[in-house]
């Protein structure tokens, strides 16, 4: 056996010595999500971020966009544009219409392979996900999921912070020698930037699919849209209330939806909750739920256990009502009310319906 | 399923896993059935392990039993709301090459037995539980049924060692409810805590261990005590009271555990550390009287399902362990002579029982249980006055010895009156006897 | 039919500590499970196998005690395990995991064809939601992530149809095996296996590999050096400076107008926010 065929230990000392064939990988991509004919709002805050990643590195910021020839195509090219990019590279084709693995793999992988990108970044949506562990397979390069941090660090490096072992720690995580470096964030980690107005432009590069729709094995039969008016859109809602075990019992998870009327916001909950039936599944907050990002989220009778907090952090201000002044969830909450939420909730909801409707009429 | 085994054993606790060891061992076909996830998940973690029990089972159970610290000092506390009064015996000579006394994280060590027993032969089956036992025409036990699909299984016998409930010896009309007053609901929390920290906090070592056994007032003169033990990176700190006793309070064991925890002498053991796995089992208290009959056709009752426990020594694995030994010894020697498991050749097993500690031991402290309820003093004022005593005792304050004498006997006599003082010594004396 | 599921035995991570100090997992006493998003994958797969005859082979890379995790899965319906264990797999990245699962599914395709292989939807340790992508790349099937609804098998054509969620709603896709599937949770419910299959686990043969049993040449493919990832830091999420300020007040309504008041205090934009939108704008 060779000194290369031992096992190794760790390498958390280990230096960037980047293989000949990497060096000239370079700028950062943004895989914009297009699917039926909407871009993802995440390729948006994706595009805000990978500006800052870009500007450290003094290279430039590429949308990667790929769909069906149309207008809504051209669109997220424009949007690219708009939310930050220098670059698109473009690809389009009726085989792109819907999201299918085996022909958006091989589009990413022709594109990464021939343009030599140094950053990656996509998504960490069902589509995302599917992609990138695809597309990490065929480059061999590394890939980090849901990260909640990006970074450059002194040696030019991504720097990729996600939590890990439930949440209870964060990581870091480099792909020192490969390229390109691959990350998945989750949608409402990153801020929404602000949209460039006006004209916008930048350059086009647009690059032919070369595949047939013989070669492609999945065939798409059906789409069933979600009837989005029942459907939870708790992760871009700017109010959110929610609700967790110390409601007591799931008659009272009403006042959190009385609160959340009121408000026009949308109504969600802690973990347990959704696992005892009290709320949908897609109505969870959390690691393992949805991360949100309101500018108020009003959370009542919730602990504030780790993997909560991660999906609630980014929230501009969090008002807590609990009984218990030691609760985790003060660690992170900007205001609290101790107190019981069987009683303040509806205080709560009677004293913003009073406040809204008088200033109304006096608006 | 039509296979038969010689032997089936309900549970994988101590006594389970003795019993199913030492017949598997000596080559008898046995299935041993357990409801949890695996061997231990179900039960109670951090304990103390004594060595000589288990050491009669697997002489070499050190080599690789994950035990946590062998206990070189013994600390035996008697609390008021503000202080402790106590003793402490440590020695170097508990520095042996076969420690005595270990603490152990019952989750581990119950693992660790279960592949003995599997390597031994015995075939382990978790995520099961067996809901009834089979019976003949005549009354015999001849299996169990579990509650999956296909789940009737035949033996020659059946071991019962599933523990203080024991349902399924209930059921077959083997053993009466539990009474409140013969049961103790114990809690109990993991306090993790780097090494280190423990070390220094007990003032141990390497392998080296404390065990704290607690008294007093925090029981509110319910009938029950509190501990400390020191793993290698966690303490098990616990509180434990008769069910009746709850019953009659209306204290709830979790208020019980967290003014025990926030004691001024208990608080800064625990500082710091993250609490996990909080636990609430019960332990039979009803010594001797409780026992009921062990065996019959086809069936043995052993550990805590035959109420055998020490409680005021806090013996209990070591009593399972012993009692699941005995009934496999018994079963084996039956087969050896080809004999049946009937109810009269069974009752070789209690003959066992009477001539080993464990009977000896429960006969000798039969009349603590009782006692102790009956007399709650010794959980409320005693403690107190200790405490006033060597309050008075200790302050240097311009009074001299013999008035802080005098005061000291004084607070003794106005609480008890020197009958009651009397009487207690020698109802203590009698109950220990 | 014969189906491969891929079950890792990960850390009941509701039970993992974190050394206040040194900020490095404690895993004294952490008990190990299936990762619940496999369970999803198994009964599916065993579900199938009922309906449509064949087996399914369970399939795990970690350390020998992962045995316990394949046997648990032969407890619940499954008819064959195999165990990938080798020192030399330690610290694999999802490059190197899913490069060994694949190539040991290779291994054994060799004496028995594979007609499908499921793996979770993620780990709940990892996390990546990777390892089935990287293995089903490998193997040059046909991926269908995120699956809540196998609605159709013709094995005499070889083609499957399935439901598959995606971001605004539900692709219904047909493909041809073999395939690889993850499983949306709380699609299925995981079986109670019968008496039979209990017996039948605690007495099987696990099939233990090593990386060489299993078929792998590469050594430099597995584990930390097959891995491109590098964990440069571990560390503990950091507190917030400050604590909630609690507002102040006698009762409810005192306590919630005061907690309004210092809501639209600190977000004056939200109020004229909130008043456009009930008014209906
Ligand atoms: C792998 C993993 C992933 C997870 N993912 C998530 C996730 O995505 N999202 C998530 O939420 N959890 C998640 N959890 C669960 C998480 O660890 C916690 O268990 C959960 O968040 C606790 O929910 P809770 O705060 O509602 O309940 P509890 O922790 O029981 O808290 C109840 C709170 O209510 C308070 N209270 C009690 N009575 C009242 C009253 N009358 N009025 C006001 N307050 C009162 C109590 O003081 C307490 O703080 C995950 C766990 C694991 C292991
Ligand atoms: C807080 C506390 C601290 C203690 N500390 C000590 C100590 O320091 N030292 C000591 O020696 N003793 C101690 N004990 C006592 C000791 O734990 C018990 O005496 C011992 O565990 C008894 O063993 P067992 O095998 O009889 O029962 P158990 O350990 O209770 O095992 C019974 C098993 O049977 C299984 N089971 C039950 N019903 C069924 C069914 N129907 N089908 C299948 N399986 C079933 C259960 O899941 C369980 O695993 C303590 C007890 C408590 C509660
Ligand atoms: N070591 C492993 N052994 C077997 N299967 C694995 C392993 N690691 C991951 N998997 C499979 O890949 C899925 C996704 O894992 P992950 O990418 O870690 O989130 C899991 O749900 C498993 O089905």
């Amino acid at each position: 056996m060779s000194a290369d065929n031992k096992p190794a230990s760790s390498r958390a000392g280990m230096k960037k010595q980047l293989p000949e064939k990497f060096i000239n990988y370079k700028h950062v991509w943004v895989f914009v999500e297009l699917e039926r004919g909407e871009v993802h709002p995440v390729s948006w805050e994706l595009l805000g971020e990978g500006r800052k990643l870009a500007d450290k590195l003094g290279v430039q910021l590429a949308g990667v966009v790929m769909g069906p020839p149309a207008a809504t195509t051209r669109a997220a090219v424009e949007g690219s544009y708009r939310y930050g990019a220098d670059t698109v590279y473009l690809m389009e084709d009726p085989l792109l219409t819907d999201y299918r693995n085996e022909p958006f793999t091989k589009a990413m992988t022709d594109l990464v392979n021939t343009y030599q990108p140094e950053i990656l970044l996509l998504g960490a949506t069902t589509l995302g996900r599917d992609l990138a562990g695809s597309v990490a397979t065929t480059l061999a390069t590394g890939l980090t999921a849901d990260c909640t941090e990006l970074a450059i660090d002194d040696e030019g490096s991504l720097a990729a912070t996600r939590p890990t072992f439930g949440g209870s720690l964060l990581c870091t995580i480099h792909t020192l020698n490969f390229r390109p470096q691959m990350a998945t964030i989750r949608p409402r980690v990153m801020a929404m930037p602000e949209a460039k107005d006006g004209e916008v432009s930048g350059g086009l590069i647009e690059v032919p699919l070369n595949m047939k729709e013989d070669d492609v094995i999945t065939k798409i039969l059906d789409f069933i849209a979600d009837n989005t008016t029942n459907k939870a859109q708790l992760a871009y809602a700017d109010v959110v209330v929610a609700g967790g075990m110390g409601l007591g019992k799931p008659e009272n998870f009403k006042l959190v939806k009385d609160l959340a009327e009121v408000l026009g916001a949308e109504y969600g909950g802690s973990r347990p909750l959704v696992q005892k039936g009290w709320i949908d599944s897609d109505r969870q907050i959390g690691q393992t739920g949805k991360t949100i990002r309101p500018k108020l989220y009003i959370a009542a009778g919730i602990s504030g256990a780790i993997q909560h907090r991660v999906g609630v952090e980014g929230a501009d201000l969090i008002l807590a009502i609990n009984t218990d002044p030691n609760a985790p969830i003060m660690d992170f909450a900007h205001l609290a009310i101790i107190g019981d939420a069987m009683t303040i909730l509806p205080a709560l909801t009677e004293a913003f319906r009073k406040r809204l409707s008088v200033n109304r009429m006096a608006g | 399923m039509t296979e038969k085994f010689d032997a089936i054993v309900v549970g994988a606790g101590p006594s389970g896993n003795a019993a199913a060891y030492t017949m598997a061992k000596a080559g008898l076909k046995v299935l041993q059935i357990e409801r949890g996830e695996y061997p231990g998940s179900k039960n109670v973690q951090g304990a103390i392990l004594y060595a000589d029990a288990l050491e009669k089972i697997i002489p070499d159970f050190r080599e690789d039993a994950p035990l946590e610290r062998h206990i070189i000092e013994q600390r035996l506390w008697m609390l008021d709301d503000q202080s402790y009064m106590g003793t402490h015996y440590r020695s170097d000579k508990f520095n042996e090459e076969r420690p005595n006394r270990y603490t152990i994280i019952r989750a581990q060590i119950d693992k660790w037995f279960s592949k003995k027993v599997k390597e031994a032969g015995a075939l382990v089956i978790c995520e099961t539980t067996v809901t009834d036992l089979l019976k003949d025409a005549a009354g015999k036990v001849i299996g169990v049924r579990t509650d999956r699909e296909n789940g009737d299984i035949f033996a020659d016998v059946v071991v019962l060692c599933d523990g203080v409930n024991s349902l399924l010896a209930q059921r077959a009309g083997f053993r009466a409810e539990l009474k409140p007053e013969h049961v103790a609901l114990a809690v109990k929390e993991m306090h993790f805590l780097p090494r280190d920290v423990i070390d220094e906090r007990f003032n141990v070592k390497g392998e080296e261990g404390v065990v704290i056994e607690i008294a007093g007032t925090v029981t509110s003169g319910m009938v029950g005590t509190a501990f400390i033990y020191t793993n290698g990176e966690s303490l098990a700190v616990g509180i434990g009271c008769l069910v009746s006793d709850f019953k009659k309070t209306g204290e709830t064991p979790y208020a019980l555990l967290e003014r025990f925890k926030n004691h001024p002498s208990i608080a800064p053991l625990l500082k710091g550390s993250e609490v996990k796995e909080y636990a609430a089992h019960l332990i039979p208290e009803g010594g001797y009287k409780a026992i009921p009959k062990v065996y019959g056709d086809g069936w043995m009752i052993c550990g805590d399902a035959g109420q055998f426990v020490n409680a005021l020594h806090r013996e209990g694995s070591n009593m399972a362990m012993t009692t699941g030994r005995l009934a496999a010894e018994t079963v084996m020697a039956l087969k050896e002579a080809g004999k049946p498991m009937t109810d009269a050749n069974l009752a070789a097993y209690r003959r066992s029982l009477e001539e080993s500690f464990v009977i000896k031991d429960l006969k000798k402290y039969k009349d603590l249980p009782e006692f102790l309820h009956k007399n709650t003093q010794f959980f409320s004022d005693y403690p107190n006055l200790l405490s006033k005593a060597a309050e008075t005792w200790f302050r240097v304050d311009g009074i001299d010895k013999k008035t802080k004498e005098g005061q000291m006997v004084r607070g003794f006599v106005k609480a008890r009156g020197w009958r009651g003082l009397l009487g207690d010594a020698v109802k203590l004396a009698r109950a220990w006897r | 039919m014969h189906i491969v599921v891929c079950i890792k035995q990960v850390p009941d991570s509701a039970q993992i500590r974190v050394h206040p100090v040194t900020n490095t997992i404690m895993r004294q006493g952490v008990p190990t499970i299936i990762n619940p998003y496999d369970l999803f994958s198994l009964e599916e797969a065993l579900r199938l196998r009922d309906a449509f005859g064949g087996k399914v082979t369970v399939l795990t890379m970690g350390p020998p005690m992962a045995e316990d995790s394949l046997r648990k899965a032969l407890g619940i319906g499954a008819d064959d395990a195999v165990l990938l264990t080798d020192r030399f797999f330690a610290g694999s990245d999802t490059l190197a995991t899913s490069f060994a699962l694949a190539t040991a599914i290779q291994k054994i395709m060799e004496t028995e064809p594979v007609d499908m292989v499921f793996a979770g939807k993620q780990t709940i340790d990892g996390d990546t939601a990777q390892v089935g992508p990287g293995i089903c790349c490998r193997l040059g099937m046909q991926q269908l992530t995120y699956v809540q609804k196998v609605e159709s098998v013709d094995p005499a054509k070889r083609e499957i149809v399935v439901h598959r969620r995606s971001e605004g709603g539900v692709q219904v896709l047909k493909t041809s095996l073999p395939c690889m599937i993850t499983m949306l949770e709380g699609t299925n419910q995981i079986r109670y296996g019968t008496m039979d299959d209990m017996f039948r686990a605690a007495r099987a043969d696990v099939r233990v590999w090593s990386a060489a049993a299993a078929g792998i040449e590469d050594m430099t493919r597995c584990g930390l050096r097959g891995s491109p990832t590098v964990v440069k830091k571990v560390f503990a999420p950091k507190a917030r400076a400050q604590k909630a300020r609690p507002v102040d007040g006698e009762g409810a309504e005192a306590l919630a107008a005061a907690a309004i008041e210092a809501i639209f205090a600190s977000q004056p934009k939200l109020e004229s926010d909130l008043l456009k939108q009930s008014a209906g704008y």
